[in-house]
């Protein structure tokens, strides 16, 4: 931090400036020419929130697909289809035996199943061919999203929210002051916020594992360079087979979540697809941070952008992937 | 290559020495969404279709009506190459075509590069479709957007005595005209539209919509569908919406009412207007109703036939009448048929349908409310029906052509 800021003492200013701002509108009473100006505080405030929560969905399912990527140099482009899939377990066990945690469980170790298979059947043949894997997982991208058609339809399914998390809580952030004096507080869907807080708590225990960990260093090494690794006696496959099972995994949960707060339904793979490339090319390929950075982020540019811009709204997220990728193409937080 | 150039050769001559044995066939193409954000009304139009098959058979004279059916995304340029595919590689001589509003506009335009075929649409409902230079090779036996909001806007002015509206839409032609025909009538009665929010077809996060809806509102009007108007009900759910709700067309639809999950019991006491009514008594009606029911096992189907399977049974059965009418005769490039076509007057199973000189139906509206069957199930009650609602709803068409075409802030919120 101290060195960013001799580094960059201009940039350093401009964020700081820029959180002070932030600050400000979050937590102080608007004045009425800025409501007149930009609209009132409990839409930006929303939208705010709904950023950082829908971040946090996006964040599951890129953490997964950078994950994979940054130790096996193989990008997964049937990682979307694992959302999916995981996001129909969900619905199948949650409606089965009405228990909603129930079914992240399910779902991690069904599609945590379904990777390993992947990667012992598929990427373990075709190691070092970036090409052939890509078309490889394009073409089981279409495979899968036809086998789920057929068995799910093209019906739309949402997992039950339990009952305990459905309706708002009222956070301590004021929106506005009534002319009686008494202050309006905002009120939030607390299923989202319950969200965030797992979404967070999972990226914050990948982030102990892999740096805390005797297998969370096997992981970085074998990012660094996986034949020294191999040559130091590490069993490299097995190391590969159980981060794939994490990543698949991970895309497992994150269907769930948004089997939850959104819908599942076919189309939806290509979505999280789309959603979790951008996310990494924003961030970094290969970072977590950076997965979690590149989500707020895409998170927040959408749904600021469907508030202030909505007719432009689909362009923001793809402006911002350009920008990166003119100003600095190995993503935010990458290492060099 | 020789080998296999010489397979397909013989295996071709086998195939045509079978059809010269069989009756002489008519090729019909029909599209439907089958993928994307409105796959569920087009399995369901294509239930539909089917059932006008099962009732109606394929059977034209001594001639057989063989289908070929392909998908669109609901974006125009998916229906024009599916369209464009039908008759280029299957060669279809009619065809029974698009489900949705801007593939209805980009469909009646392709139509007039092939004057010598037959268009009948299936199911989409924009304005500008027949109304702004429209295609001679076209009919549309279904009733346009706005026609379908006849008689919401004065039922919710006069008996709900909602005052004050705002809107939530997706940005395209349909819900434009949706929303055109809604605002003429309500503002048109002395109501006031406050605010017209429009939303990408697709979006899945409505959360930030929904904290953006003024609170200030009697009501909010819906014009959402398939998985935009399920994701928009469950994220209104979670955030303790409250407010009065008014549907259009494709929202209050079983499409929407038959949905997995609690969110849609937010619909219960809705308002809205449609080309149908779940629960209409009507004889003609309950038969299609049946017909449908007995067509698909319990858990392939919706309880009740939803707007699009209507639709697609409607134009399906125009389409076989009139081609029986002139006994599958489609010489001259098919001048019988679409003569036929332009005259036929068909007993639709939501009332009597007529085209105009623009091959508009003018047909019978709904104007319901939702309620619950006692078991769970969600249908669509009558509360109104308006027999002869012609495309320009009634109006002068001088005066109608001075209010503007559908869009984003057309019509201005004022009595015409």
């Amino acid at each position: 931090m101290a060195r960013f800021i001799e580094r960059h003492p201009a940039w350093a200013l401009i964020v700081i400036i820029a959180v002070a701002v932030l600050a400000w509108l979050v937590f102080a009473i608007w004045p009425p020419g800025l409501e007149a100006a930009i609209g009132r505080k409990r839409v930006f405030l929303n939208a705010v929130l709904n950023g950082i929560t829908l971040g946090g969905l996006y964040f599951l399912v890129a953490s997964g697909f950078t994950l994979i990527f940054g130790l096996m140099r193989n990008v997964n482009l049937a990682h979307g289809s694992l959302y999916l899939f995981g996001g129909y377990i969900g619905y199948a066990i949650s409606t089965w035996t009405g228990s909603w945690i129930l079914s992240f469980i399910v779902a991690f170790v069904a599609v945590a199943l379904v990777g390993v298979i992947l990667q012992l059947a598929v990427f373990r043949r075709m190691e070092g061919q970036d090409l052939r894997q890509t078309m490889v997982t394009i073409g089981l991208s279409i495979v899968f999203a036809d086998l789920m058609l057929w068995v799910f339809g093209g019906d739309f399914y949402q997992v039950q929210t339990p009952s305990w998390l459905i309706g708002p809580v009222q956070l301590p952030l004021l929106t506005a002051i009534k002319s009686s004096g008494e202050p309006v507080y905002l009120q939030y869907p607390l299923v989202r916020l319950v969200i965030f807080a797992a979404s967070v708590v999972i990226g914050i225990a990948m982030w102990l594992a892999l740096n805390r960990t005797r297998i969370g260093m096997i992981v970085r090494a074998g990012v660094d360079d996986r034949d020294i690794l191999a040559a130091t006696g590490v069993r490299i496959q097995l190391v590969f087979v159980l981060v794939f099972a994490l990543g698949a995994g991970l895309a497992g949960i994150a269907g769930v979540v948004g089997g939850t707060f959104q819908s599942l339904s076919p189309g939806e793979d290509t979505r999280f697809l789309l959603a979790s490339l951008v996310v990494v090319i924003v961030g970094g390929m290969g970072s977590i941070p950076g997965a979690a950075l590149g989500a707020v982020i895409i998170g927040l540019a959408e749904q600021l952008g469907s508030v202030y811009i909505p007719t432009y709204a689909i362009v923001v997220t793809f402006l911002i992937m350009v920008l990166v990728l003119a100003l600095r193409p190995q993503g935010l937080l990458a290492r060099r | 290559m020789l080998k296999s150039s010489l397979g397909l050769i013989a295996l071709s001559s086998l195939l045509l020495s079978g059809t010269a044995f069989a009756q002489e066939k008519i090729k019909v193409g029909v599209t439907a969404t089958l993928e994307g954000t409105y796959t569920v009304l087009g399995e369901d139009g294509m239930r539909g279709h089917q059932t006008a098959l099962n009732v109606l058979g394929k059977k034209i004279g001594d001639k057989e009506l063989e289908f070929i059916v392909a998908s669109t995304d609901a974006t125009p340029d998916s229906a024009v190459r599916a369209v464009r595919k039908l008759i280029e590689q299957d060669k279809v001589q009619i065809l029974l075509s698009p489900l949705s509003g801007d593939e209805g506009i980009a469909v009646k335009n392709f139509a007039k590069t092939h004057p010598e075929l037959t268009f009948v649409n299936a199911a989409s409902g924009a304005q500008e479709t027949t109304y702004v230079d429209p295609a001679p090779n076209f009919f549309r036996y279904n009733m346009d957007g706005a026609q379908w909001q006849v008689g919401l806007g004065k039922y919710a002015y006069e008996t709900k005595g909602y005052r004050k509206i705002a809107t939530v839409g997706e940005d395209y032609s349909f819900i434009y005209t949706q929303v055109f025909g809604l605002v003429l009538e309500f503002c048109g009665a002395g109501g006031q539209v406050t605010n017209r929010q429009w939303v990408p077809l697709g979006t899945k996060d409505f959360a930030s919509v929904i904290a953006a809806l003024p609170d200030d509102v009697d009501a909010i009007y819906l014009g959402l569908g398939g998985a935009d108007a399920v994701n928009f009900l469950n994220q209104y759910q979670q955030a303790g919406g409250k407010a009065h709700l008014m549907g259009g067309s494709i929202m209050i639809d079983q499409t929407i009412l038959s949905s997995k999950g609690s969110a849609k019991n937010a619909l219960i006491g809705t308002i809205a207007a449609s080309g149908q009514a779940d629960t209409w008594e009507d004889p003609g009606w309950q038969k299609f109703v049946k017909a449908y029911q007995d067509s698909f096992p319990e858990s392939k189907r919706f309880p009740s036939p939803s707007l699009l399977a209507t639709n697609y049974y409607g134009s399906t059965m125009a389409l076989i009448l009139a081609l029986r009418q002139v006994n599958g005769d489609l010489s001259n490039n098919q001048a019988k048929l679409k003569d036929a076509l332009a005259k036929i007057e068909i007993d639709a199973p939501n009332g009597k349908i007529k085209l105009d000189a623009n091959r508009q139906a003018i047909g019978t509206n709904f104007v319901t409310e939702v309620v619950d069957d006692g078991k769970g199930a969600l249908f669509s009650k009558v509360v109104k029906v308006i027999p002869n609602v012609n495309q320009t709803l009634g109006y002068d068409p001088a005066v109608f052509a001075k209010i503007g075409l559908p869009s984003r802030t057309i019509p201005e919120c004022k009595k015409y």
